[in-house]
């Protein structure tokens, strides 16, 4: 049963390694815009930090930047 | 312009909608995978090769049907004068870039075992890898242009232009003799596929289509994120 999954009636190399690009693809694709998502907010994050106390506490009031802000420590993690 | 109160309400529903699709994807992929490798049967004629279909063609439709939609938006672009699209275009680009390269090089190792050849110029090959150009120039639009007003502009008309191939990929096989059979599978006229093979290729459809999702709200996030970053300097 493994034997005939891995081969493939000699097309195992073919079939495997089409799938094996895919995800890797797909993998590839993912991490790097992960990876974008992520220094932007960090970026975000920072320049929240550096506000004076009066605009984070303008800010803070808006949903979206706390939401922003809540995702940014989770991807610390 | 784009309005406050849509971008706020965009990232918190983005930030949601991102779990829920990444959960969904994993489990539609795994059940395809499943029924590609291991439950659908082989072909009379090509035998166990005949898999690599079920990576190939959802690559195939999903990189056609995304370059479509960034066509389409496109016009909208440039008639309306609507930003939102163009970030929605500039979002969806990449997932179309990537599936584009699948099925070109999955069709390149199908080929071998099926034509005896890893290329052709093909009239379907051929106009595939115009496609992936188009994509490329698009994304490359974007990165060289400093400008983001002319960036939009230019991105638009190559994707206006890029439409006039969409049609050319999906008839080449009628217009023309090629190495790739007529479609098998057609919303309008009945389908030659039989039901063991359909269900997996749809299954895996859905899954690649999940996936283009989940990357169109990753990086639709990151853009959201950039002009938020630039609304703090406003405060």
């Amino acid at each position: 049963m493994i034997n005939e999954i891995l081969f493939m009636n000699g097309y195992g190399l073919y079939v495997w390694s089409s799938f094996i690009f895919t995800l890797s693809s797909f993998g590839i694709l993912y991490s790097v815009i992960k990876l974008q998502l992520i220094k932007e907010q960090k970026k975000f994050e920072i320049k929240f930090n550096s506000l004076t106390s009066e605009k984070i506490k303008l800010a803070r009031k808006q949903e979206t930047y706390r939401e922003i802000l809540a995702n940014t420590s989770v991807s610390k993690i | 312009m784009l309005n406050y109160f849509n971008i706020n309400n965009a990232i918190l529903l983005i930030n949601r909608l991102q779990k829920y699709v990444l959960f969904f994807f994993i489990i539609v992929l795994f059940i395809g995978l499943l029924e590609a490798l291991v439950l659908s049967p082989e072909d009379y004629k090509q035998s166990d090769s005949v898999r690599i279909m079920y990576v190939h063609v959802p690559a195939a439709w999903i990189s056609l049907g995304i370059f479509s939609i960034i066509s389409i938006l496109s016009f909208g672009i440039l008639i309306f004068k609507n930003k939102n699209f163009s970030l929605i275009t500039k979002s969806l680009a990449p997932s179309g870039l990537v599936f584009n390269l699948i099925a070109l090089v999955t069709g390149s190792i199908w080929g071998k075992p099926t034509w005896g050849t890893w290329w052709a110029w093909d009239a379907r090959i051929t106009s595939m890898l115009i496609l992936f150009l188009f994509y490329i120039l698009f994304i490359l639009s974007w990165r060289i242009i400093d400008q983001n007003e002319k960036a939009i502009k230019v991105s638009s008309v190559i994707a206006i232009i890029g439409l006039i191939n969409v049609p050319i990929i999906k008839f080449s096989v009628d217009w023309w003799s090629t190495l790739h059979q007529p479609a098998s599978v057609n919303l309008l006229k009945e389908t030659t596929i039989h039901s063991s093979m359909l269900i997996p290729l749809g299954i895996m459809t859905a899954s690649f289509a999940l996936f283009s999702i989940l990357i169109f709200l990753m990086k639709y996030n990151t853009e959201l994120i950039k002009i938020k970053n630039k609304g703090l300097d406003r405060l």
